[in-house]
């Protein structure tokens, strides 16, 4: 920092501008897609082929969003809502277990401690897509696939969650505090709750947004389990109208809409938690 | 020979099945050669997965009038879109839907994997025979003696689609053969137009085309399969095309994209060989349009003749395991025959029946709007009924439509021909097959 002060601030002017500018040019290649999505959201069917992608045409929006929710009993709602069941007690859940392992991992010794951990961390290289496959045999041997079940459970594990558990416990909660934990009566699961939980509280918001994304986005597992449209998330629902656009164009305009408004939760999700995630990263530099 | 034929192949599927199971029970005792199709007792639970939108509103007519068989409608992607992993993937686990849908060119690889019951033997169905569009009742038979492998659903006889009005103010006759089409094709391409495209992924348009000519892209003696891309027909369609896409007289706009949308909506793109359901596809793709359209049966190869091609269609099966086929088969044979429900496939989802009373049905007689109140389906129902009976699909078309594809987007890309693109895809065909140990013919 005091080295870049230094420096001339014309030199620093250029710099900064050459940021400026490969920011802007990565802003604008994530966000025209979704301006594009919100551009074609609003156009009705004729004005979606015959207009050009990036500018808006008569403003047929909530034309489109009625017509989206009321197609087919509304089970584009219903597919929302399991998305949000999925992603978010999927998440919290798989972030809770994710936090008590990569702890009990940081901050307790006991015989194979290493080879679990390793274990763990294998775990994070196996893709998620070469398990579905495995996870449907698996399940149709307790005949519980195309079942609720079948996709909420798997999404509950993370190894990815545990690693970072762990790294950040050994980390932030301090063993001198635990001890003192101890000495004042505490167990060791009211301690993990209530001081430990509260220091690892940046690492388990990272945890709860990557897992969150991370079975909102999955697509293969639901399906490979999932015959009953009404247990759908968003994703599959989606891709299911979408191989019939070809015979039934009228779709083509709701899996549109659909995708534009299946992206809000996400972009919820996110701008809530980032003071969270922002004061982790601080914290964690300060030290 | 035929009943060797038939051992040979269930021989054969067995094997595969066994092979890609990895499991040497999954052989099925005996039912292979046709089931003992009986009624069940009591009350029935069928599960059935398609993915025509709508289609439980179709099925819901069967649950009201049989109570004792009622059908649960799962849905999905579409087949090549995941759902006939799943059936694969279901049968291997034993837990399948009792119905699927399959198109038909599809099911001469779940034949080949015994993922089909024979529903021969079951009541009406054997005897449905004369009611289906003749081609369609060989799809599902394979030609074997005494099997049923699925009730034929629905089809895409193909014809021409042309704009009438830009036809008529250029003076340009509707072309009725392929020497005519090329005429027309140079002088739409004086007008500044193209008088269509050439899709590279739409690798089934093509063999539908290659139908069209009396070719054959796969045969089956009963021992071994006999893969015919490069077959003489084939070849002739191919060149054709090679040469329109050579002189610059067919757009490469890619098939279903706003692009493909806008060439037909602005009129640079004036015709599409296309099947049945493609109506629909115009009519909302080139809103601006509406009215100036025509339909008019495919080009000939030689003046006089009258065949036609087809491009998609499905079929309602019986998958493997299903514990009721009796009832399982009556529901097919109702969900394609009966009026109500064709009435009802074809309104929610524009399917165009595989039988020839379903092509007489009122929502078919009417002239249609966007094509200037022409009564377009007559055209189709005529196509449907010139379509050649003898065609045979496959057991690996995924593979072989996508290395098709391959080579023909090396041609709209400037390297290679069409027919380099067949020769390609025979040779990793034959591959495919000889991987998946399937006795090719050499």
């Amino acid at each position: 920092m005091s080295a870049a002060r230094s420096t001339a601030p014309r030199e620093k002017f250029a710099s900064r501008t050459a940021a400026m500018v490969v920011m802007g040019i990565s802003t604008l290649y994530f966000l025209v897609p979704i301006w594009w999505l919100f551009i074609s959201s609003t156009k009705s069917r004729g004005d979606f082929a015959s207009t050009a992608g990036l500018w808006f045409a008569d403003f047929n929006f909530f034309e489109n969003v009625s017509s989206l929710v009321s197609y087919n009993g509304g089970v584009y709602l219903q597919w929302m809502l399991n998305s949000v069941i999925y992603a978010g007690a999927g998440a919290l859940l798989g972030t809770l277990f994710a936090a008590m392992c990569g702890y009990a991992l940081a901050k307790y010794h006991f015989p194979g401690r290493e080879i679990v951990f390793n274990v763990v961390l294998g775990g994070v290289l196996v893709p998620a897509t070469a398990l579905a496959l495995p996870l449907f045999l698996i399940f149709s041997q307790f005949n519980a696939t195309n079942s609720f079940w079948s996709v909420f459970l798997p999404s509950l594990v993370s190894p990815f969650g545990v690693y970072l558990a762990r790294i950040f416990a050994s980390a932030s909660v301090p063993d001198e505090l635990l001890e003192a934990a101890r000495l004042d009566g505490a167990g060791e699961v009211r301690t993990f709750f209530s001081v430990s939980r509260r220091l690892m509280t940046p690492a388990l918001v990272t945890i709860f947004l990557f897992q969150f994304v991370a079975i909102w986005n999955n697509f293969f597992l639901p399906l490979i389990m999932l015959r009953d449209q009404s247990l759908f998330p968003v994703t599959l629902g989606l891709y299911a109208w979408n191989s019939q656009v070809n015979q039934i164009p009228e779709i083509r305009t709701l899996v549109i809409v659909g995708a534009f408004l299946s992206i809000i939760p996400l972009i919820i999700a996110f701008l809530s938690l980032q003071r969270f995630w922002r004061g982790g990263l601080g914290a964690g530099s300060v030290k | 020979m035929q009943i060797t034929n038939r051992k040979r192949i269930v021989a054969l599927g067995v094997l595969v099945a066994v092979a890609l199971s990895g499991c040497a029970t999954a052989a099925p005792g005996g039912t292979a050669e046709g089931i003992d199709c009986k009624p069940s007792e009591g009350k029935v639970d069928l599960t059935f997965t398609s993915w025509i939108p709508g289609i439980e509103d179709v099925v819901d007519i069967w649950n009201k009038k049989n109570p004792d068989v009622q059908v649960t409608v799962q849905t999905g992607p579409n087949g090549n879109g995941g759902t006939y992993k799943n059936f694969f993937n279901q049968l291997s686990a034993g837990n399948a839907p009792d119905l699927g849908q399959i198109e038909y060119d599809a099911l001469p690889n779940f034949r080949v994997q015994d993922g089909l019951e024979n529903i021969a033997s079951c009541a009406n169905v054997s005897e449905s025979k004369d009611q289906f569009i003749d081609w369609t009742w060989n799809q599902v038979t394979f030609n074997e003696d005494g099997a049923v492998y699925a009730v034929p659903q629905d089809t895409g006889p193909m014809a021409l689609y042309y704009r009438k009005d830009l036809f008529e103010k250029a003076g340009i006759p509707v072309p009725t053969t392929w020497d005519e089409y090329q005429a027309a094709a140079v002088k739409i391409r004086e007008e500044g137009g193209y008088i269509t495209n050439f899709p590279q992924n739409d690798v089934n348009w093509f063999a539908g085309l290659v139908w069209q000519a009396g070719g054959q892209w796969f045969a089956n003696d009963g021992d071994a399969w006999d893969v015919t891309l490069e077959s003489p027909e084939s070849t002739k369609v191919a060149d054709y095309w090679q040469g329109l896409i050579a002189d610059d007289l067919v757009s490469k706009v890619p098939a279903w994209t706003d692009e493909w949308n806008n060439a037909y909506n602005t009129g640079s793109d004036w015709t599409w060989i296309s099947a049945v359901w493609g109506a629909n596809s115009i009519s909302s793709g080139a809103p601006d349009t509406a009215g100036d359209w025509a339909v008019a049966p495919m080009p000939q190869w030689n003046a006089g003749e009258t065949a036609a091609g087809n491009w998609g269609g499905s079929s309602t099966a019986v998958l493997k395991g299903s514990k009721h086929p009796y009832e399982a088969a009556q529901f097919a044979l109702w969900l394609n025959t009966d009026p109500e429900a064709l009435t009802a496939l074809n309104k929610g989802a524009n399917l165009y029946p595989a039988t020839k009373e379903g092509l007489k049905l009122p929502v078919l007689a009417d002239g249609v709007e966007f094509y200037g109140d022409q009564k377009i389906y007559d055209v189709f129902a005529e196509a449907a009924a010139q379509t050649n009976p003898d065609f045979v699909w496959g057991p690996t078309m995924t593979q072989t439509y996508a290395d098709v594809a391959d080579g023909f987007g090396g041609v709209l890309g400037g390297t290679g021909t069409l027919g380099e693109a067949l020769a390609t895809g025979q040779e990793k065909t034959i591959a495919a097959l000889n991987a998946a140990a399937i006795p090719v013919k050499e």
